[in-house]
């Protein structure tokens, strides 16, 4: 299983054609406590850098972009109750939703760990 | 993952700790245009800042007694007097008399009222929920404190606010509002008499219009001094006022009440370690607490003391918001603006009974007449089912007409429920009234509710 990461500080597990999707660690930070996370619809299609959730801090709400295009399938239902677990476990059990990747083509574009590392060091 | 609001999707994209953060402050304060295409009435303006007040007497007398001479040492920061033509307009954000002190702390600056502010520093919820239960540690040193004084003064200020200034005792704090011709509001204040004069604490972000809109109207005779080199800290919350007794500030004046013997909305001259300092029994977070005016060059020795004692922690912008919503009070530039008048703002208290006989005050007769008649609108709190917020600018809704706007929304730390403040049809504002807001692709349902949020714990 790969991760990748986006530039927008989202991440992607890939095995074969199913990917599971969260935000960074380093964009949780950013964003402080986390309040409610509207998630998408199952089977909703999106296509790469659509708005696929909205998360709320106690200030602001922000986008998560979907970082492959592909239907959604299983989502974060624990996040309805503990949206803080975005905070607690970003990169774990904070992860947002599944999707099915329709072209494995656009994972080329993003970064792996090392690569985010280095972006966020020079953020 | 992109910053967005309701109503202005995508604004931009997080990337980067100083610029993302940024953003999330240009989303926390809603520049502007807010509702700009929605509904003219309801139009934001640009920028805020937050509302405080403090009180530092510069010399001359207090409650008639000289209050300069003896022991006492002055400081020597200089007082901006602002009688010239003097374009002195800050460009860029600047930093404060704390900025390293908050940066130490832990503190995320943004900029703020054209001012490097802290943000937060552990979290919003946890510095919040400390405010509610312990004592908070803010710096407000971006709002202007000004001393207005001169023969007449009180009746100066009576042209521009609707308060009853020449009633107001030494040692007493009222809240006001500086109003246009037409009654609109131009921003609200803290004013203390001080013996001598008053001293008035504005909005950071609309200080220089407010100090440019003083000097025009008062009289030439009729002095500004802009304490420009003063800090203005406010320590809130049950425990606050423990924290003061424990650091041994004297009266300045023997046989003034002790800092802990202020009542709300009181205020007086004191010493510290030899500092002078005006203080407060008053704030911007509905608990007990004070704010502290204190010179620039002892603000970090002062604010290092406040925050040794284990009931402080420092507390940023982001909750200093949360905690005046659910205490229900208005922010200037966002809940209140030219465009709204006091009676409608639901602030018709600040308009004194004998200035409501003899009117007076800009947009007297307008105003006058909205008390006796209502107002078609009114400044209402929200609380909404469910878990997301509604922002500024967010759309009510009654079925399928628009009722009203969001002017600030989040969610609620103490009541673990989002809310809002809005500006709603009065017909329809009667709390438990049900209505619906537009969130993005949502409507939420929402019951009206009176304000504020949760009680207030002044010490009265």
């Amino acid at each position: 299983m790969n991760r990748y990461f986006t530039k927008d500080h989202e991440w992607i597990d890939v095995d074969d054609d199913n990917g599971t999707v969260g935000i960074t660690d380093y964009a949780q930070g950013q964003l402080g406590d986390i309040t409610f996370v509207e998630l998408p619809e199952a089977a909703q299609e999106l296509k790469q850098g659509d708005t696929a959730c909205v998360v709320d801090s106690v200030k602001a709400a922000s986008d998560v972009y979907a970082p492959v295009s592909g239907p959604v399938g299983e989502i974060n239902a624990a996040l309805e109750d503990e949206p803080e677990l975005v905070n607690s476990d970003a990169e774990g059990a904070g992860w947002l939703y599944r999707i099915a990747i329709a072209n494995s083509s656009e994972l080329e574009a993003l970064m792996d760990k090392a690569a985010y590392d280095a972006f966020v060091g020079g953020l | 993952m992109g910053r967005r609001r309701s109503n202005r999707p995508g604004i931009s994209q997080a990337n980067g700790p100083r610029q993302s953060i940024a953003i999330l402050w240009k989303v926390f304060r809603r520049v502007g245009g807010a509702a700009e295409g929605v509904n003219p009435q309801f139009r934001a303006m640009r920028e805020i800042g937050s509302k405080l007040s403090g009180f530092r007497d510069r010399g001359g007398t207090w409650n008639g007694v000289p209050c300069c001479a003896g022991a006492v040492i002055l400081s020597e920061d200089k007082q901006t007097e602002l009688t010239g033509d003097a374009d002195d307009v800050p460009i860029g954000p600047e930093t404060l008399p704390l900025d390293s002190w908050h940066r130490e702390q832990g503190g995320r600056m943004v900029d703020f009222a054209g001012y490097w502010m802290p943000v937060q520093y552990e979290g919003i919820i946890a510095e919040h929920l400390w405010t509610r239960e312990n004592a908070g540690l803010f710096d407000v040193s971006h709002m202007g404190q000004l001393v207005i004084s001169g023969d007449g003064a009180a009746e100066a200020l009576e042209t521009l606010l609707p308060g009853d200034i020449s009633a107001l005792k030494p040692g007493r704090v009222r809240y006001s509002l500086l109003l246009d011709e037409n009654g609109g509001i131009l921003d609200d204040l803290m004013v203390t008499a001080t013996g001598s004069g008053y001293y008035v604490v504005v909005n950071g972000a609309v200080k220089w219009d407010d100090i440019a809109h003083l000097r025009e109207y008062l009289p030439d005779h009729i002095t500004i001094n802009h304490l420009q080199d003063d800090a203005l800290l406010a320590l809130q919350g049950p425990k606050a006022v423990g924290v003061l007794e424990r650091l041994e500030i004297a009266p300045e004046i023997d046989g003034f009440a002790q800092v802990g013997e202020l009542k709300f909305m009181q205020a007086g001259p004191y010493v510290w370690n030899g500092v002078r300092l005006g203080i407060s029994r008053t704030g911007y977070t509905g608990e007990d607490g004070f704010e502290i005016s204190v010179p620039a060059q002892s603000a970090l020795i002062l604010a290092g003391a406040l925050a040794q004692d284990d009931a402080v922690k420092p507390v940023g912008l982001g909750a200093r918001d949360s905690l005046r919503l659910e205490a229900g009070l208005p922010l200037y530039g966002h809940d209140l603006t030219p465009e709204a008048d006091p009676v409608s703002a639901g602030l018709a208290f600040a308009i004194s009974r004998s200035r409501r006989a003899e009117g007076g005050f800009p947009g007297a007769e307008r105003i006058l007449g909205l008390l006796a008649n209502g107002t078609p609108q009114s400044r209402v709190g929200l609380v909404l089912e469910g878990r997301m917020a509604a922002r500024e600018g967010a759309q009510i809704t009654n079925g399928d007409e628009q009722v009203g706007i969001v002017t600030s929304g989040g969610f609620s730390p103490s009541l673990e429920q989002p809310v809002a403040m809005a500006w709603l049809e009065t017909r329809l504002s009667e709390p438990g009234t049900k209505l619906q807001i537009s969130v993005r692709s949502k409507r939420l349902d929402a019951t009206v509710t009176a304000l504020p949020f949760l009680p207030h714990r002044y010490h009265r």
